[in-house]
């Protein structure tokens, strides 16, 4: 009774199944819905059908396991009766009279056998549930991950990483741990719920209505405390996520704290919060931990009117003495089912939820598809063209209108303008990140949409402000650049990007494992592997969103070198913020608000004395010209 | 673990009232059985309704009495932990908020964000468990051991037997299981470490179409988490049955064995049936204990992690004896001054020596790796220097007080960093009791006033979480804003002008030329055009100094410099 219940909370908590997932809230805290509840469990069980098998054998054994279970305090209370009968004719003087010990072993060895067979199944169960969870999830995992990359960028530049981690990691192991785990308890807790009721009606109509009478009484109980802890809950989850917020910022900000000496403000601006959450917390934990008590209380109400109405009873010869050890042991078997199911049932709903979050992503639209006949570049000269192009990211805000652009193979593109400004459209229009919605791109003279989308990407290196760098060594970082790359290629592209010598300086070189945040390197050496990369992917149009910070002057001078190399021969488009880059190319391209405002030369765009001529005077009137004039 | 325990010392005596109440609901628990076997012993046998009535009322009392005992153990301990969870927490993050920048770098930010946050959390909750569980099983068993002797000394043999067997089962499926437990939760990181990268990294991935390598490598990860949570739930499938099996022969055995002692006089057939129950609440107490066990290793590795962080302690303090001002005002003096980050090999900056007036604008150029940004962070001494000595107003920083020296200074960071509240909070945070008058003055000055009056409420809009609605030069402008409401005696800019558009840039500085004029100025930047006015430029590389000068000065006798400047000007620029 309440100590099985308990146990099972705590298995539920911390259990064998692996579950990780943020559910260890305690009894009372609220449960997630899902919004179209029917819909969504029937789509989850789709994951369970190729299992039918193992599933049905899962269904069959737990039925066996658990009849097995059931039959047994019957059968152990007859042999306890024929105890007592013996014991008591042995009293009242009967001549001869003895205990039946045959009898009573006879059914020992047939409880021995039911244990044995009930535990088998259990094991059995459990065991084929293990790889049917665990197999399900694995392969929902790997349906989320290969639909992330199907979907357009559209999609991910719309939400925080935040929220699509959560439901690719938190919400599918919320299913996996249900799977593992509550599914076959629901199984388990049904049949023996109505097993037990069985056979507590067959020792006693009387009795059974006793303890089937205490239960409205603990789920009222449960409900009325469950109703006011979740307001509690409420408000601790609310002041802990002010708190981790909290964290967060001072931690984030601790240099500017610091300098500011505002450390007892942030102390005392921290204490505040962590007091609400004391104070919501305990009343939280307290009320959810008044549950057990009470529960148990009421399942001991109908222990103590069983003990009685079975004593009186066996006074009576209604019943027989082991009938009252066995009715008190099913007792104790009821109560524990029922305050699980009814556990399963939040579970079940928050699953549901889960599951109803992961399917979103799965429902997500996904890229245009691809045209049926593909072409391919066979020798990729880099020529750009940009025709009639009209593009725009909401609908009603057009961006672009019929823009033509014109790149000769080898030219240099410069995009211009203040911060903000929508530099990286045209990088998501070139590479087909996004769908233009009129016009055509063109490169070497084929629309981009009749590529595959690998090819077109393959034309292009690419080197981001944000550099995108994952948690292995620094060879494989660079070898990303291209499949199959050899050490040496490797080793190339490093020196042509000026990075070999300061990977060679690091304790382990190239095979040195950039930690998860790729904190054990500076920004500027990371832009240089990203740059090392880009080298190495030897492609035929160049993509450069030049650094404002992160690669400083001194080895921008040198990566500027190696670059000016590399684009020899080929096109570039650079996201310019050095004069020297933009003066030198053969075509500028203005932007303002997201839209191109202006396109031309240097020199052209002077004499047009619009936004570029501003841009450019209001930097070099200042003070250049003072020194030049 | 144990470390932590001293944090509890506040709620000492509710513990142990905890561990009493406890203790009284467990032999509460365990009376039960006994007086059942009374009404079976002595009511049924001689049917004697009356004391069957009268037994069981009192089987009511002591029911009531248990649940008492129980919400009231709930209550303590729901405020010992919650007070515990407090308490740790607040030490924890006072401790922290005395680190400098060195501890920070140790520990990584994100890490000790979730040290403070999840992993207190995360003792907190099996503190509880703890509390309420563990304290139970062990009085359980050992309450129930003692009635059960009581009861029959020679049955409790049978216990003798299967105890040992139960512990044993435990301790084996224990010892397999742990270890891929803990593999699982290293595969499940990996799994999600995966999935992370493919998110930040998707431009990269599609631009170099390498899809198909992201494919496999998250299906190596999630196959391999899935192998061992499959082995481990196969495990853990044992576990169970095991016990039920245990659990179950050893009742039988007592009602063989019983049922010998009933037949030959020396015990009753309630006291069986109460030995029955006895036995079943020792060997729970058991399983109880053991999963609890289970959630033990996970905390295990939170508290060594909170306890890193207690262990490590901030190595900047203040001097017992802080030097007073001798007025040398705002004077900042390096002094052959050398620094390696722990573990370099190479010093970060070495032999630097220089000098800088009030009244004076310093700039500072160079590389990657030149020691631009470790040089600067010597002044308000978020490191201290490996040898020689940085001077503020004649005195060695570390001879002052921190408070005293960072209050000389105000500090415009590379990452603009805002804290949530409005604009005017953000901007007062560099002088508490700044008028509306100064706020609007600084705003004007960092050419922040502009899109301050075109936001919503003005001064008083609020800034989200983490700067979210503001773009990265508006932040900055605050950040400068910030510092510029401080009137302090030194101003260091660290690249602070990076994501201002050109026009902004020059206006800016035009401004600050006379907000700034009697103090002393250092400018870290990439642009030389924002340095080029600069009274004196230090040019950087790889550490040392390579040239000093300004402008024109450099440009005759400074190769490095020259370099970065025919970068970024066209000849007729340089003149």
């Amino acid at each position: 009774m309440s100590k099985e219940s308990k146990h099972e909370k705590d298995t539920r908590r911390s259990g064998p199944g692996g579950g990780f997932g943020p559910r260890g809230m305690g009894m009372g805290a609220p449960v997630q819905k899902a919004k179209d509840f029917k819909g969504t469990l029937k789509r989850l069980i789709g994951y369970l059908m190729p299992y039918k098998l193992q599933l049905i054998a899962v269904f069959i054994t737990a039925i066996i396991g658990t009849v097995f279970a059931i039959v047994s305090p019957k059968i152990m209370g007859k042999a306890t009766t024929k105890l007592f009968k013996g014991l008591m004719m042995k009293l009242s003087g009967v001549p001869g009279a003895k205990i039946d010990f045959d009898y009573i072993g006879q059914i020992i060895l047939l409880l021995i056998g039911l244990y044995i067979l009930s535990a088998a199944f259990t094991y059995l169960q459990q065991y084929i549930m293990a790889g049917v969870a665990q197999k399900t999830v694995y392969n929902l995992r790997k349906e989320v991950l290969n639909k992330l990359n199907r979907l357009p960028l559209k999609y991910f530049d719309a939400r925080t990483h935040g929220e699509i981690l959560s439901r690719a990691v938190n919400d599918v192991d919320n299913i996996s741990s249900t799977l593992q785990q509550s599914l076959t308890q629901l199984i388990t807790s049904v049949v023996t719920i109505i097993g037990v009721i069985v056979m507590m009606l067959t020792i006693s109509p009387l009795m059974t209505l006793i303890v089937v009478v205490t239960l409205p009484l603990s789920i009222l109980a449960t409900a009325t405390i469950a109703k006011r802890s979740q307001l509690y809950f409420k408000g601790q989850q609310k002041a802990l996520g002010e708190l981790n917020g909290h964290v967060e910022e001072m931690y984030t900000g601790h240099k500017v704290i610091k300098v500011f000496g505002h450390e007892q403000k942030s102390i005392g601006q921290f204490e505040r919060i962590n007091d609400q959450l004391y104070q919501s917390g305990w009343k939280a934990q307290f009320m959810s931990g008044m549950i057990m008590p009470l529960m148990s209380f009421i399942n001991n109400i109908g222990y103590v009117l069983v003990a009685v109405t079975g004593g009186i009873l066996v006074t009576k010869k209604a019943i027989e003495i082991g009938d009252i050890q066995a009715f008190i042991q099913y007792a104790r078997q009821f109560s524990q089912p029922i305050a699980q199911t009814a556990n399963i049932a939040n579970i079940i709903q928050s699953t549901v939820a889960s599951a109803e979050r992961v399917f979103e992503i799965l429902d997500e639209t996904e890229e245009v598809p691809e045209v049926t006949q593909t072409k391919e570049l066979t020798a990729p000269k880099g020529e750009v063209v940009f025709e009639d192009v009209s593009f725009s990211y909401t609908e009603g805000e057009p961006l672009m209108e019929d823009l033509n652009i014109f790149v000769k193979p080898g030219q240099k593109v410069a995009i211009v303008g203040p911060t903000g400004a929508g530099k990286t459209t045209l990088i998501n229009l070139l590479m087909r990140f996004y769908e233009i919605n009129d016009g055509r791109i063109l490169i070497d003279g084929m629309d981009t949409r009749e590529m595959k989308r690998e090819h077109l990407r393959s034309l292009f290196g690419m080197v981001l402000q944000d550099t995108w760098l994952f948690n292995s060594t620094i060879r494989d970082n660079i070898a990303y650049g291209r499949e199959g790359a050899t050490e040496e290629e490797i080793i190339t592209a490093a020196q042509a990007a000026n990075a070999d010598h300061f990977i060679r300086t690091l304790p382990d070189g190239y095979d040195t494992i950039l930690n998860e945040e790729a904190s054990n390197i500076s920004q500027g050496q990371k832009q240089l592997l990203t740059i090392a990369r880009a080298i190495l992917a030897n492609p035929s149009i160049l993509i450069l969103d030049e650094a404002t910070s992160s690669v400083d002057t001194r080895t921008e001078v040198q990566i500027q070198k190696a670059m000016d190399h590399l684009m020899k021969g080929r096109t570039s488009f650079v996201i310019a913020h050095r004069l020297s880059t933009i003066r030198d190319a053969d075509l500028i391209l203005v932007m303002n608000h997201g839209k191109i405002i202006e396109k031309g030369n240097h020199q052209e765009l002077l004499e047009q004395g619009g936004f570029y001529a501003d841009l450019y005077n209001s930097q070099f009137s200042a003070n250049v010209q003072k020194r030049v004039g | 673990m144990g470390k932590l325990i001293k944090f509890l010392k506040p709620y000492q005596v509710q513990v142990y009232f905890v561990l009493i109440l406890v203790l009284l609901q467990s032999l509460s628990e365990l009376y039960l059985p006994t007086l059942m076997s009374d009404i079976v012993d002595k009511g049924v046998v001689t049917g004697d309704t009356g004391y069957i009535w009268k037994v069981g009322g009192f089987m009511l009392l002591v029911a009531a009495g248990g649940m008492v005992c129980s919400i009231a153990a709930s209550f303590l301990s729901a405020k010992a932990a919650s007070g515990f969870g407090k308490l740790l927490r607040s030490k924890l993050f006072g401790h922290v908020e005395n680190f400098s920048l060195h501890e920070f770098d140790q520990l990584g930010t994100a890490s000790l964000i979730t040290r403070t946050t999840n992993d207190i959390t995360q003792i907190q909750q099996v503190l509880i468990m703890m509390l309420r569980m563990m304290a139970m099983a062990p009085m359980m068993c050992i309450g129930g051991i003692i009635m059960a002797y009581s009861k029959d000394a020679k049955l409790t043999l049978v216990l003798a037997v299967s105890l040992p067997v139960l512990v044993l089962a435990i301790v084996i499926i224990a010892r397999k299981g742990l270890p891929l437990f803990k593999s699982m939760q290293v595969k499940l990181d990996k799994v999600n470490r995966v999935l992370r990268e493919n998110l930040t990294g998707i431009r990269v991935i599609r631009s170099f179409n390498r899809v198909g390598y992201e494919k496999t490598r998250f299906d190596a990860a999630n196959w391999d988490l899935t192998d061992t949570a499959i082995k481990v739930n196969k495990l853990m499938a044992a576990m169970m049955p095991i016990m039920m099996i245990v659990l179950n022969l050893t009742t039988v055995a007592i009602v063989w064995f019983g049922g010998i002692r009933i037949s030959n006089g020396h015990m009753e057939v309630g006291d069986m049936m109460a030995f029955i129950q006895y036995a079943m609440q020792i060997m729970f107490s058991f399983i109880m204990l053991s999963m609890m066990f289970v959630m033990i290793p996970r905390a295990q590795v939170s508290a060594t992690r909170i306890n890193e962080v207690f262990a490590t302690t901030a190595d900047i303090v203040d001097p017992d004896k802080p030097k007073a001002n001798n007025g040398n005002r705002s004077q900042v003096v390096f002094e052959n001054v050398t620094f390696s980050y722990p573990g370099a090999e190479m010093p970060a900056i070495s032999n630097i020596s220089f000098k800088m007036n009030p009244g004076e604008t310093t700039a500072i150029i160079g590389g990657t790796g030149s020691g631009k940004s470790t040089l600067i962070n010597l002044i308000p001494r978020f490191y201290d220097v490996g040898s020689g000595q940085v001077l503020v107003d004649g005195i060695d920083v570390r001879e002052m007080t921190q408070a005293d020296l960072r209050q000389k200074i105000g500090f415009v960071p590379q990452q603009a960093v805002l804290f949530t509240g409005t604009i005017a909070e953000n901007i007062r945070y560099g002088k508490e009791d700044a008028t509306d008058e100064e706020i609007r003055h600084a705003a004007e000055i960092a050419q922040a006033s502009g899109f301050i009056a075109g936001m919503p409420d003005g001064f008083d809009t609020k800034i989200a979480q983490g700067g979210t609605n503001v773009s990265g030069g508006q932040k900055q402008r605050l950040s400068i804003a910030r510092s510029l409401v401080r009137k302090p005696e030194i101003y260091i800019f660290d690249d602070s002008f990076s994501a201002l558009d050109f026009k902004t840039d020059a206006k800016l500085r035009a401004a600050l030329k006379d907000e700034t004029a009697d103090a002393t100025v250092v400018i870290v930047a990439q642009r030389v055009s924002t340095i080029i006015d600069a009274d004196q430029i230090i040019v950087l590389d790889n550490g040392e100094i390579a040239g000093i000068g300004s402008h024109p000065e450099l440009l005759n006798a400074c190769s490095v410099y020259r370099e970065i400047v025919m970068s970024q000007l066209s000849e007729d620029e340089i003149a």
